[in-house]
């Protein structure tokens, strides 16, 4: 800020170097989501082969489209437990439904039970100041045995071609993949727009980042995280269905972690749990990374409770470099 | 640099940009503010100073919009408002700058710029699309920085990658893009090293200079003999004084803000 710098260029200039591209947020996750890929590439033969990476896609499909949901809600400094268990209920709803009143219906009703979770949600965080921690954690027990209260211990078979849409195959090029692929990344598109190129994305990041800073400014601060929690309730049922089409079961016990793996996948995916950091974009590279180790470790044949065990290092590795590298950047 | 104009010629040629009369706000048994009156000239920087818990905050925040006074009348180039809140303020053209650094540390200079009021693109894109006009915002950012000299590589930077000084800079750069009627800042420089401060100063001036009159509260004396045209002595929630830094010491400042020295008759009756 002296008197001899008067003019200042309206862009970055790209030539900063490796030291510049060391502390990008996205590098780590990044340059380890390669490192996973290359390592399971050389001990496993089938790991490359087109099939199993369209596997690998598939198998990211519904944590993957609720991760988005949970970004937006930590990018406000919040968390929600509760997005899995809006999903299954979600599900179960729609099979229902749709036996009574066909797919349209089904979908329709279950959207708007979906938002209305969300916004449930959103409200006591916003209008009673709870912390969205308790209030999540509140609607997950409630919403796990009112699943379990609605579909007794049945599982609910479904066989509507809409609502299975998401599993049908589509192949672009030689390469083989669902709908419900597609539509995962087009969510990513969707929210990544929204995030970096409306008022309303820079209205999330300010809530996250410096509360009062944001209301001073005149953001509309508990509406925006209203909003944030309304939208999850939509991006939920999006996975309800897209979990439809990849198995077409509606089971009341199913994704019961679903809740904790988005916050994995959020976390690995480089966005801060502090709020006001990250984006979209890493947390579809967090997802999968996630993905990858689980779909290698099981082509090198290891026990499931491992790959349990291989995600919990991870997720607390991820947060560790963040933190040393944040640190290193801030002297 | 140049000494400023003496206060005689620059006070009192000057029409008032903001004024207040009586302004009482009480929180139960506390009173807060007890019939202050507040004077602001045009061209002015005006520094408001006083003990800890004489009532500034308080009266700064009734006149940014933050709080909403019991009693009292406050008018603006000489007719009466009512902010109800700091929205209206701002419509009227009052911007104020908080101590603690009120920036968003992830976003970029121009989005922090433009929080709360970013431009749309035009058409289609902008209405349904809700896509922001970034390269608008930009240059219009670019000018309003390089207007106060604020040197930074480029605004697209994020704010956290600056330092504290080019922080509060942009938090004032926010201010003076704005703020066409009254600069409010509140302890600009309390979180800031000494050559930070410094920039900030010559932020100040350079606010000033524009013709925006600027408020500034600060507890540091050198700074506000520096930059400031006159001093208003706030004490026990009311306006104690108004001296000219050219007539009166550091000392006899601090000897007004305790109670230790009476002002002269001018001076408690708000100055020249």
């Amino acid at each position: 800020m002296t008197a001899s710098q008067m003019s200042v260029p309206a862009h970055t200039p790209s030539q900063r170097g490796v030291a510049r591209l060391l502390q990008t947020p996205l590098f780590g996750s990044v340059a380890a989501l390669l490192v996973a890929i290359i390592v399971f590439s050389v001990i496993t033969p089938n790991f490359l082969a087109p099939r199993n990476l369209s596997l690998v896609l598939q198998q990211s499909v519904v944590i993957g489209i609720l991760a988005i949901a949970q970004t937006l809600i930590i990018l406000t400094a919040g968390i929600d437990l509760s997005i899995g268990a809006i999903t299954v209920l979600g599900t179960v709803l729609l099979a229902q439904t749709a036996g009574i009143a066909g797919p349209i219906v089904g979908l329709l009703v279950v959207l708007a039970v979906c938002i209305a979770l969300g916004s449930v949600n959103g409200m006591l965080v916003t209008l009673l100041r709870l912390p969205p921690f308790i209030v999540t954690l509140g609607a997950f027990t409630v919403l796990v045995a009112g699943t379990r209260l609605i579909a007794g211990s049945r599982t609910f078979p479904v066989n509507d071609p809409l609502l299975t849409l998401l599993g049908n195959s589509i192949t672009i090029g030689s390469f083989t993949t669902t709908y419900g692929v597609v539509a995962m990344f087009l969510v990513y598109l969707v929210v990544g727009y929204a995030l970096s190129q409306t008022a309303w994305g820079k209205h999330v990041y300010a809530v996250g980042g410096n509360p009062m800073a944001a209301q001073l400014s005149g953001v509309k601060r508990h509406r925006t995280i209203f909003s944030v929690y309304a939208v999850s309730g939509v991006i939920a049922m999006i996975a309800a269905w897209a979990a439809l089409g990849r198995i077409p079961n509606a089971d009341p016990n199913a994704y019961q972690n679903a809740g904790l793996e988005t916050i994995t996948a959020v976390v690995i995916g480089g966005t801060s749990l502090f709020g006001g950091r990250g984006g979209v974009l890493g947390t579809l590279v967090g997802t999968l990374i996630v993905s990858v180790l689980r779909n290698g470790l099981t082509l090198a044949r290891v026990d499931n409770l491992y790959q349990n065990i291989a995600t919990g290092v991870l997720v607390i590795v991820a947060v560790a470099v963040d933190q040393f590298m944040r640190r290193k950047t801030a002297t | 640099m140049t000494q400023p104009a003496p206060p005689t010629e620059r006070a009192t040629s000057q029409p008032l940009a903001l004024q207040a009369r009586g302004l009482v706000k009480r929180y139960g048994s506390v009173t807060a503010i007890n019939g202050a009156d507040f004077d602001l000239r045009r061209g002015e920087v005006l520094a408001v100073i006083g003990d800890n818990g004489a009532g500034k905050s308080s009266l700064i925040k009734v006149l940014a919009g933050a709080i909403v006074p019991d009693e009292g009348k406050i008018t603006m180039n000489g007719s009466t408002v009512h902010f109800r809140n700091t929205s209206d303020a701002r419509a009227r053209g009052i911007e104020t700058v908080y101590q603690d650094l009120a920036v968003i540390p992830a976003l970029d200079i121009t989005s922090n710029l433009f929080l709360g009021r970013e431009l749309r693109r035009k058409g289609v894109v902008g209405s349904l699309f809700r896509r922001l006009d970034m390269p608008a915002m930009r240059s219009e950012a670019s000018r309003h920085m390089s207007e106060l000299k604020i040197g930074t590589t480029s605004v697209s930077q994020a704010v956290e990658t600056l330092s504290g000084g080019q922080r509060q800079g942009v938090a004032v750069a926010r201010a003076a893009a704005f703020g066409t009627g009254v600069i409010i800042m509140d302890e600009p420089t309390a979180a800031l090293g000494v050559r930070e401060s410094g920039q900030v100063i010559e932020l100040i001036r350079s606010i000033r200079d524009r013709g925006i009159p600027v408020v500034l509260i600060s507890h540091d004396m050198p700074h506000v003999f520096e930059v400031a045209d006159r001093i208003h002595i706030h004490r026990l929630g009311r306006r104690a004084a108004v001296v000219s830094p050219q007539e009166r010491t550091m000392s006899d400042v601090v000897a007004l803000m305790t109670g230790a020295a009476r002002p002269t008759e001018t001076e408690a009756a708000g100055g020249l």
